[in-house]
């Protein structure tokens, strides 16, 4: 792997981190990219969007990261009766005290897991895109600030799409990245197997990081050099989705901003003070996949286009 | 870049065929058969229908027999195969069936070399200004159109074009060279197809009623002209073609046998002038009356006329002078005025009996005065004369009284000859437009003129023009303004609105100038220019030294201009572009984009022995070009030192 080249100009990778992937990689099982890549999501300040079957491992990733980041968790399982109320929160009236209170919905969390997105109806998804955009609820005439860090990790099931609603392109931009888990190789299933499930050793896990200590990891992420060359390079990667004929249209500008940050974030994580071409490509599948359009189909860019994609484009 | 020529064509690929065959082949159904175009236009609409509906193209067992109809259609209609219009009729029955057959990328190709050969043929038939932007044009797309079948579907067509853009434009020096210092041959290099010059219209070698009439509904320039000196005056500007005295009764012809050599003697100074004349298939210059002083290469013959050795069958150009004052043969041999005294038996009683009464009374000079009369007092000057009879003559002057200038002189010459007088028929043209902007005189086909001379006693061979006492307007001011409104002219030459005409008059300065500098660059002028250079003995060899000199100058001009331009300026990128060089002599190339990181990495297994130090290269280039430094430079330097 390139991350373990005799690369020697920064080497002082914050331990943390380490210790963060090495046990996340204990418990979901050869996955060590897909983990990587929603660390850096979560260090790009961005929200994540799993899809998969069922029974992959999404939840238990979602799980992990929230006990070794240190951050307060909260689940909501979407189904098609689920109302913007059960997420953001209600006001109850109290007898003794002649008012309402507000009682803050699972929103209020600092990772939110919205399990099975596309179940709900439209309407309450917006509500919890809403509050992905604002970082704030709005809820019966007052606006509420949600925690810091606030971050969402979403879980879709692409197979069953009778009686839901999948997201649209607006909301799907709004997910700095989507990944998929995939099923795991032999060794790993194996292991699994052995193990006899994972969910119990999430609980045992120990916070690894204080709850201040992400926002200033975050910063740091945020502030690793991007020089003029890979900028130029991040440029032309979207350029080229907009003339290339294998996807419907290209990709905004938002989603170029998208692409650098998500960069930065995987330097950071290996461990350099600057980006380089192949940070930009080890994230481009992930940040670009969900916001292009299969010329063919219709659906996702193809894994095969985004490959296609940056050979296309030469390295400034 | 390398697909095999057999690979299936791409489908997006085809529309620029079908726009190549087009522009290629358009500008012939000008002049081809309609049938052709229409087959051709047909089979085009065919192939774009199959192409619209992605349906099968056409097997070989219907092309074969189309095309073998299509050859014998060329057959029957032109009766060779070979030849300039024959063979241009075959290249664009190709061109349409091809698109029949665009299967594999082989096939898109031999399109587009047809499509550069069609190119070419156009100039067979026009090299105006307008044909060399059409074709100008069609080059570039045809070149867009090869870029493209190279390129694949990566680019953009607003791309293909724009690099298709780059290199015609690459290649207008050495257009220019090949221009000025290829060897001109005075005539076509190869043999032209015999039919090359058909279609050439002017002035004829003989006149009959009407046939003069015809050539002025032509407003096609027959020459233009430059004075050294002023214009002089329009009365004075007749240009002389053949002079023709052999009279059946209905024609005129010029003797064919020989003449004495002319005595002229000029009275006034000489005019000198250029004149630049479209290719008439006659040997005739049509120089200004009298010509004197001629070029060695062209000769005058016993009736002034000033005639080259080979007909003129592509724009010329001369240097010539005239006196416009001149004393011509006063001592003329018996033969030639007994000659110029014949008429028909029996024809045109009635004018020959008048022409007798008149010369029982009156000198010669008034003879001439009488017939003149005559014409101004009844006569009308039109385009459209009635038919006349087997005694044309004396209908015309008896009956019909009206004619045109061929008429005229035909029955003055007529009237002259029974009274006595020796005369006979000039043809040529009269006047011209003096087109102020770029100060040359045009003279038209419609300018075409039939007038007479009449040998007197002392004086010689004197002009008389009988239509100017019909219609002075004709000689003084213009064809157009002598005619009556409603005469069958040209709309070009009726004069009716200012702006039209100063436009006219810009187009036609533009256009001469494109005859006079690019089409009228001839081995003189080439010569010119080269002893201007310095190169005054300019046989073909020394051209030849000349261009490939020019041309190795103009490559090696490019070649540094490309070596300057291509070393980086950016001197870390300039190093790992070393560092990459010095890799692909050992056979491990990178992709353009590939990361420094990732070619590490095959280097490490392609090349164990070289991946240490190639790892510290890319570590020093990475840190310099993408790190938050610049101090980096001496690494990479020393770690590309320690490469080899």
């Amino acid at each position: 792997m390139m991350l373990k080249s005799t690369f020697s100009a920064l080497a002082g990778r914050p331990r943390a981190f380490d210790g963060i992937l090495d046990q996340a990689g204990q418990i979901i099982l050869g996955k060590d990219h897909e983990i990587r890549l929603a660390i850096a999501c979560l260090l790009a300040n961005g929200h994540l969007l799993i899809e998969d079957l069922p029974g992959m491992g999404k939840t238990t990733l979602a799980h992990t990261l929230a006990r070794l980041l240190g951050l307060q968790f909260s689940r909501i399982q979407f189904t098609s009766d689920l109302l913007p109320a059960d997420i953001t929160g209600v006001s109850v009236f109290e007898r003794d005290k002649s008012d309402f209170r507000f009682l803050p919905g699972p929103v209020f969390a600092q990772l939110v897991l919205a399990d099975e997105i596309n179940r709900a109806t439209p309407k309450t998804q917006s509500a919890l895109l809403e509050a992905m955009e604002e970082g704030q609820v709005t809820a019966e005439g007052q606006t509420r600030p949600l925690p810091i860090p606030f971050f969402v990790i979403a879980t879709q099931n692409p197979a069953h799409q009778i009686g839901t609603f999948p997201l649209p392109e607006s909301q799907l931009d709004r997910f700095l990245m989507r990944i998929e888990l995939g099923y795991p190789d032999r060794i790993a299933e194996r292991a699994l197997l052995a193990a006899g499930g994972q969910r119990r050793r999430v609980e045992e896990l120990t916070p690894l990081l204080a709850p201040d200590d992400l926002p200033a990891l975050q910063r740091e992420a945020s502030a690793i050099h991007a020089a003029a060359p890979l900028i130029d390079y991040v440029q032309a990667l979207v350029e080229a989705t907009r003339q290339n004929p294998a996807f419907q249209h290209g990709l905004s500008p938002r989603a170029g901003l998208a692409l650098l940050a998500a960069a930065r974030a995987w330097a950071w994580l290996a461990g350099r003070d600057m980006v380089l071409p192949d940070d930009v490509q080890s994230v481009l599948p992930a940040v670009a996949r969900h916001r292009l359009r299969s010329a063919q189909g219709g659906g996702y860019a193809l894994a095969e286009d985004i490959a296609g994609l940056i050979r296309s484009v030469a390295i400034p | 870049m390398s697909t095999p020529a057999h690979e299936a064509l791409d489908r997006h690929a085809t529309p620029w065929l079908f726009a190549s065959a087009l522009a290629t082949t358009a500008p012939h159904f000008i002049h081809q058969p309609p049938w052709l175009s229409a087959v051709a236009g047909a089979t085009l609409l065919w192939a774009v229908w199959l192409w619209w509906k992605d349906q099968r193209l056409p097997s070989r067992w219907i092309l074969i027999p189309l095309v073998g109809a299509g050859s014998a259609g060329i057959l029957l209609e032109f009766h060779t195969l070979f030849g300039r219009d024959a063979g241009v009729a075959m290249l664009v029955m190709f061109m349409a069936m091809k698109l029949l057959e665009l299967k594999s990328r082989r096939d898109a190709m031999v399109v587009v070399t047809l499509g550069y050969f069609l190119l070419l043929t156009h100039y067979f038939f026009s090299q105006s200004i307008p044909t060399g932007i059409w074709l100008l044009a069609a080059m570039w797309l045809v070149t867009a159109t090869l870029i493209r079948l190279h390129g694949g579907p990566s680019s953009s067509p607003r791309d293909t074009l724009r690099y298709a853009g780059v290199l015609c434009l690459q290649a207008i020096p050495f257009m220019l060279v090949l221009f000025l210092l290829f060897p001109r041959i005075s005539g076509p290099l190869w043999g032209l197809p015999t039919d090359a010059h058909a279609g050439k219209t002017g002035l004829s070698d003989s006149m009959s009623p009407g046939s003069i009439a015809e050539l002025v509904q032509n407003p096609d320039i027959a020459f233009r002209v430059r004075f050294d000196g002023p214009l002089p005056p329009r009365q004075k500007l007749y240009w002389r073609g053949p002079v023709m005295e052999q009279f059946d009764g209905t024609t005129w012809q010029p003797y064919k046998g020989r003449y004495p050599a002319p005595q002229l003697e000029s009275l006034s100074p000489p005019i000198d002038y250029e004149t630049t004349l479209e290719a008439h298939n006659q040997r005739w210059l049509l120089a200004l009356d009298s010509p004197r002083n001629l070029p060695a290469e062209i000769t005058q013959n016993g009736t002034l006329t000033a005639v080259s050795q080979n007909p003129i069958n592509e724009r010329q150009r001369f240097r010539l002078s005239a006196s416009l004052d001149y004393r011509f043969n006063t001592s003329e041999d018996v033969v030639v005025l007994q000659r110029n005294l014949a008429l028909p038996a029996g024809s045109n009683p009635q004018a020959r009996a008048l022409a007798g009464q008149w010369r029982a009374s009156q000198t010669p000079e008034g003879v001439i005065d009488k017939a003149l009369a005559l014409f101004a007092a009844e006569f009308t000057y039109t385009l459209q004369p009635p038919l006349l009879g087997r005694h044309s003559v004396d209908d015309f002057i008896f009956q019909s009284k009206r004619g045109f200038c061929e008429h005229y002189a035909a029955a003055f010459v007529v009237l002259m000859r029974a009274a006595g007088i020796p005369a006979r028929v000039v043809g040529g043209y009269q006047g011209g437009e003096f087109n102020p902007l770029d100060q040359y005189l045009v003279v038209r086909q419609s300018d075409a003129h039939a007038w007479t001379e009449v040998w007197l006693a002392g004086k010689g061979w004197v002009r008389v023009d009988p239509t100017a006492a019909v219609s002075p307007d004709r000689i003084e001011t213009g064809i157009a303004s002598a005619l009556g409104f409603g005469e069958p002219l040209p709309m070009l030459i009726q004069l009716r609105s200012e702006w039209v005409r100063t436009l006219r008059y810009r187009w036609e300065a533009i256009n001469n100038a494109w005859n006079q500098s690019v089409l009228g660059y001839n081995p003189q002028r080439q010569a010119e220019l080269l002893a201007r250079l310095g190169l005054s003995d300019t046989d073909w060899r020394s051209l030849a030294v000349a261009l490939g000199g020019t041309c190795g100058l103009l490559v090696a001009g490019l070649m540094a201009w490309a070596l300057y331009k291509r070393p980086e300026r950016d001197p870390t990128l300039r190093l790992w572009h070393k560092a990459l060089r010095h890799l692909a002599r050992r056979k491990v190339d990178c992709a353009p984009w590939e990361t420094p990181l990732e070619l590490a990495r095959r280097v490490r297994e392609q090349r164990p022995e070289l991946a240490e130090p190639f790892q510290r290269v890319v570590d020093a280039y990475l840190v310099a070009r993408y790190g938050n430094t610049d101090q980096h430079l001496t690494t990479l330097r020393d770690a590309i030192a320690q490469l080899r």
